[in-house]
């Protein structure tokens, strides 16, 4: 892969090699690996994957960025999980429930629950993410009003829920009702857009490994999510991710929490599929 | 179909130049720094030491969080001890980044923190010891996006 | 985060004369006070300002705090254990708040 970008990149013109240069850091082979995961690398788990190899963002960070996830005490996304885990067993709304008198324990109740998501919703008639479960748990069954996306309390509850299903492997439905909005959201993925004129593609599926600018490519995987990143001080959602590339290459970034960003949230969770749940990961 | 054209590229590349030709914060001058310094030491001369080591990445991802560990190699009794290390980095708008005060009852002269780089630059430390003596050393640290500011 | 919460990462017993290592945490915006908001007023500062790490009321070690550390300030430092007893560690913010964690300590 690294050879097959080399050669692509050379064949371009001298702006594009100053922009895209291979990897400054030694992200590399990693020899440690982020705490509660067994593996940054598997093999794809159908004949149809467009990536060779599925690799966690894990892999391209610098050393330092990779320490900072090695123990959940460096990790202060960890600050967002225990604050999750407190509200797991807050009583809020008019049934005057928490989420634990339904759920129970959660690294029992939740010990998958994040490696599959988005998933169907029957009642809805379409899938939910995590966080649209946790608001739908809040609304129709604690009757208790929904959290703003982006919020403190959705991100710390995200992260909660999510890292109950750390190390598991990424899982999520694509046939049946969800092969629509799978298409869908492939379909966005590679659909060039913005005034660069460019896809998810472009950058997360030739390039990836590859320097640009002052970022590494990865494959922009979304198993680290919520991901607590330096460039937002504190823990963020996939889809605040999203928005972020789409602004890079200057086009109109959909809505977090939109069906467009719901679609491309199950294609690249397919993306990454067998890939373990770091979640909360920690990125530059 | 994958290939970015050169159009594209330069379009980003010229679109993150942009960015960091964003009016930045005033960095500190040197003199600032040295005067920091000379604070910290009450004039007296700091110079050059192997005993005080600082251990910064050579390239941070991100300047908003940049490890930093400082060691002192020198004994820690009640008599003979590393009271204090200043930590500056030259080329944040405000030098200073903290001062580690330590105790016999440290027993090793080490810590670690993260720290905000505004652009590449030196870091600074320098130790003060309780026999009065001041101990210095410099680090470089490139950074390719900065931290402060938005 | 509305309020700051500071987690603490020390070992519940040591034997004696050993060195240990104490990590600290604390979830706080570190507001530098050299950003501007989207109407191009500075955002004043807002900071915790300083830690002390207390072993049975006596420091054993203090930080003075500039808006260059990062947010949800890290804190890592050494001790050496002489006797049992208890930690206590302190994070003042700006704004006056003070924030404290306790933590025991067995020899043996
Ligand atoms: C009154 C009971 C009740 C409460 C309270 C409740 N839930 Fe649920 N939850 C359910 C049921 C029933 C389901 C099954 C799916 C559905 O119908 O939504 C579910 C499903 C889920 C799932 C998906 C599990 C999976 O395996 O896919 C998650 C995640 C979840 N809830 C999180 C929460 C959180 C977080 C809270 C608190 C904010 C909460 N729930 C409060 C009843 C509850
Ligand atoms: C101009 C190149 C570019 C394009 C186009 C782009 N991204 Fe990114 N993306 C980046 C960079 C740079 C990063 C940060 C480094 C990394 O993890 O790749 C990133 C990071 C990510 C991450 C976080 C990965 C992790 O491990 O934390 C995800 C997820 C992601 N992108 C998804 C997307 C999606 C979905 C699209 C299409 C809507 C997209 N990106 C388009 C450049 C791009």
């Amino acid at each position: 892969m690294e050879l097959k970008n080399k050669a692509t990149v050379s064949a371009l013109g001298v702006a594009f090699a100053a922009l895209l240069v291979p990897g400054l850091l030694a992200g590399g082979e990693a020899l440690a690996l982020p705490e509660g995961i067994e593996t940054v690398k598997v093999a794809p788990t159908s004949k149809d994957h467009p990536l060779d190899e599925i690799l966690s963002g894990w892999h391209f960070r610098s050393p330092e960025t990779q320490a900072l996830q090695e123990d959940d005490f460096e990790n202060p996304a960890f600050l967002w999980v225990e604050q999750g885990e407190e509200l797991w067993s807050t009583v809020e709304g008019a049934a005057n429930k928490s989420c634990s008198s339904c759920h129970d324990d959660a690294s029992e109740t939740m010990a998958t629950a994040g490696a599959n998501m988005p998933k169907w919703n029957e009642a809805l008639g379409k899938p939910v993410n995590l966080e649209q479960q946790i608001n739908h748990c809040r609304t129709e069954r604690m009757e208790a009003d929904a959290w703003k996306w982006e919020s403190t309390q959705l991100l710390a509850m995200t992260a909660y829920v999510r890292n109950q299903s750390r190390g598991e492997p990424v899982a999520v439905q694509t046939d049946g009702p969800m092969k629509p909005w799978f298409e869908k959201g492939k379909d966005i993925y590679y659909t060039r857009v913005g005034q660069l004129d460019m896809a998810c593609s472009s950058c997360h599926e030739g390039y990836y490994g590859q320097q640009i600018r002052a970022d590494r490519l990865s494959q922009g995987q979304t198993n680290g999510f919520p991901t607590y990143r330096f460039k937002w001080q504190k823990i963020g959602s996939l889809h605040r991710r999203f928005k972020g590339c789409m602004k890079n290459i200057r086009a109109t970034p959909y809505k977090v929490g939109s069906d467009e960003f719901l679609a491309l949230e199950l294609y690249t969770a397919w993306r990454g599929q067998g890939l373990p749940v770091e979640a909360p990961a920690v990125r530059q | 179909m994958k290939e970015m054209s050169r159009r594209q590229a330069l379009a980003l590349g010229s679109g993150l130049v942009a960015i960091t030709l964003l009016p930045l914060p005033a960095t500190a001058s040197i003199e600032e720094v040295n005067e920091d310094i000379k604070k910290f030491t009450g004039g007296a001369e700091a110079a050059e030491s192997a005993i005080i080591k600082l251990e910064v990445p050579e390239i941070a991802e991100n300047g908003n969080t940049v490890p930093l560990s400082v060691s002192v190699d020198s004994p820690m009794t009640a008599d003979n001890y590393v009271k204090r290390v200043i930590l500056l980095a030259e080329k944040n708008p405000n030098p200073g980044v903290a001062t580690f005060h330590f105790t016999a009852r440290s027993g090793v002269a080490e810590a670690s923190t993260r720290m905000r780089l505004a652009t590449t630059q030196n870091v600074v430390a320098v130790a003060e010891l309780s026999d009065g003596s001041f101990h210095m050393t410099k680090s470089t640290v490139k950074v390719t996006i900065g931290g402060c500011g938005g | 985060m509305a309020k700051s919460k500071p987690r603490v990462k020390a070992p519940k017993s040591a034997s004696k004369g050993e060195v240990i290592t104490i990590k600290t945490l604390i979830s706080h915006k570190m507001e530098s006070g050299q950003r501007k908001d989207k109407q191009g007023n500075v955002i004043p500062r807002s900071i915790i300002n300083h830690f002390t790490a207390k072993f049975n009321g006596e420091v054993v070690f203090e930080v003075d705090i500039e808006p260059a550390i990062s947010a949800n300030p890290y804190l890592q430092f050494k001790m050496r254990v002489d006797e049992p007893g208890e930690f206590e560690f302190i994070w003042n913010d700006d704004d006056g708040s003070v924030y404290t964690k306790k933590q025991k300590l067995k020899v043996g």
